[in-house]
């Protein structure tokens, strides 16, 4: 069997079998790891926030047809058939074209960045990332900047007032965090010397990770990571206490399900960016897990050390949701442009300093 | 493949700018901002047909993730609906067919005269911006002069109408 495959593959040219493994890579990735990893975030959310407040959760769903109750993880499940059963109602006043279109823009950029993150070293000859290319973070950068039109759009479209207040506070709100975000990460590349995230794992193969040679530019990062996926503490154009539901208030069912699936897909991916950039990516420190892989197994190994990480983090993410209160818009505002800014252009100002020295010195 | 994809954004790229201007179905200002988006989404899908990744990039990056969220900011932030009813008087149409027609005969006589794009700007990032320090420094130069007064000024009208 495996011979007939190999020879299979051996058969194709070389650009066919580019696309051959692009497809599967994509059709992997997407469906066998980012949305079984958003739906279970969801159940992580709830259960994880009812531990901190003293609650159960959700944990009666299992394996449907059965009595067996897997500690709820039949949850999404039962979440998935609710939201595609329940009634798509488009209110009377709403623009059409603009309400449909939404939902799908607030969903697709979170899924477009997976494509330059590099999630494993490789399996047998083919790289573990489905598009190399030479400037890696500027695509991952510019797709996110573009997430933030399905706030902005469903604010727009439900022609209300509180949606429109949330998709005004959304459009501020991600312009603001974007350049402290992106200013955070020059320190990094400086460091790196390259824009290719597959050169930024093998940098910090080499050494400490960045997120110890960086702390700053971590913190930065993080912070305005926060922000940019609409997460409390940073949650303005939502704030069910002051705007209902913010942007999504009008909307239901699968419409409403899909800006919040793409809130989580946003997540997946701000962690596994910042888990390349700053905990070394697939690497480990530990029994040769440093080096690209060698077999199969060792490469599945790899993807899995990525993986967890991942879900470190998405965990990290939902904790300071429970456990910090909103922030007010102009404090919001205010941090955003007077005290990380400043912070990450010093750092970019201290960081190339102190290279500029080393160099001279050598 | 190569050259499909090129007809494809090109063609994409000139539609929704011609939507932009002139849009037959709808005057609404929001409508316009997001062909306005898609022209510079088809725009950086030409850059990246030309290996030029950097441009193609900034492209989405600074115009449709930045500028036109901010246009769109401001045009959700005030009413527009005047704008939508008025219409555009023979001196305006005019007065703009001549800017446009001297701004393209300017642009065609550039593109005639310019040298055959080095390889520079196709390569590295590093490549790129060590050719904007050296040889093109004096244009880089007034360019960053021209966005500090731009900035300057912005802060000097805001702070006035905050008086």
């Amino acid at each position: 069997m495996i011979d007939w495959i190999n020879n299979a593959i051996a058969g194709l040219s070389a650009q066919e079998q580019f696309a051959l493994f692009g497809l599967l890579k994509i059709l992997v990735a997407v469906f066998a790891i980012v949305l079984p990893l958003v739906a279970y975030s969801v159940v992580a959310e709830r259960r994880i926030s009812a531990w901190i407040q003293d609650r159960v959760g959700p944990n009666r769903v299992g394996i449907p047809f059965t009595n067996v109750r897997v500690w709820g993880l039949g949850q999404p499940l039962a979440d998935g058939v609710k939201v595609l059963l329940k009634e798509d109602f488009t209110p009377a006043h709403v623009r059409t074209a603009y309400f449909w279109l939404a939902p799908m823009v607030a969903m697709v950029p979170a899924l477009l960045t997976l494509a330059v993150i590099p999630f494993g070293s490789v399996l047998g000859a083919q790289p573990m990332v489905m598009a190399d290319l030479n400037v890696g973070i500027l695509y991952t950068f510019g797709i996110t900047s573009l997430s933030v039109y399905g706030i902005v759009l469903a604010g727009y479209a439900s022609n209300s007032k509180y949606p429109l207040l949330g998709g005004i506070r959304a459009s501020a709100q991600m312009i603001s965090y974007e350049i402290a975000m992106g200013l955070s990460v020059i320190p990094v590349f400086l460091l790196v010397g390259d824009l290719n995230l597959g050169q930024v794992i093998a940098y910090q193969a080499g050494g400490a990770w960045l997120v110890f040679k960086q702390p700053l530019a971590f913190a930065i990062f993080l912070i305005a990571a926060f922000a940019e996926t609409n997460r409390l503490p940073f949650d303005m154009a939502e704030s069910e206490s002051e705007l209902v539901g913010g942007y999504h208030t009008e909307y239901s069912s699968m419409k409403f399900a899909l800006f919040f699936l793409g809130e989580y897909a946003a997540m997946v991916a701000v962690s596994a960016m910042m888990v390349v950039l700053f905990f070394g990516g697939w690497t480990l420190p530990v029994a040769g897990l440093n080096q690209p892989a060698t077999s199969l197994g060792v490469g599945v190994l790899q993807i899995a050390v990525f993986l967890a990480k991942v879900i470190v983090l998405m965990a990290v993410f939902i904790w300071v949701r429970w456990m910090l209160p909103r922030f007010r818009y102009d404090q919001l505002m205010q941090l955003g442009w007077k005290r990380l800014v400043p912070l990450a252009l010093a750092n970019i100002v201290a960081t190339a300093a102190v290279l500029f020295w080393q160099s001279t010195k050598s | 493949m190569h050259a499909t994809l090129f007809y494809l954004f090109a063609a994409l790229a000139l539609m929704s700018g011609l939507l932009v201007a002139f849009n037959p179905f709808s005057r609404n200002p929001v409508t316009r901002a997001m062909f306005l988006v898609l022209a510079m989404i088809a725009l950086s899908g030409l850059f990246v047909l030309l290996h030029a990744y950097f441009l193609a990039a900034i492209q989405v990056l600074v115009y449709a993730g930045a500028v036109m969220v901010l246009f769109l900011f401001v045009i959700m932030l005030m009413d527009l609906r005047e704008s939508e009813r008025r219409r555009v008087g023979a001196f305006a149409a005019v007065l703009g067919l001549a800017a446009v027609s001297g701004l393209g005969a300017l642009l065609f006589g550039a593109l005639r005269q310019a040298p055959a794009g080095t390889e520079a700007a196709v390569g590295s990032t590093r490549d790129l911006g060590r050719l904007l320090f050296t040889q093109h420094l004096f244009p880089f130069e007034i360019v960053s002069v021209l966005l500090l007064v731009a900035m300057v000024g912005v802060i000097m009208l805001s702070q006035r109408e905050a008086e």
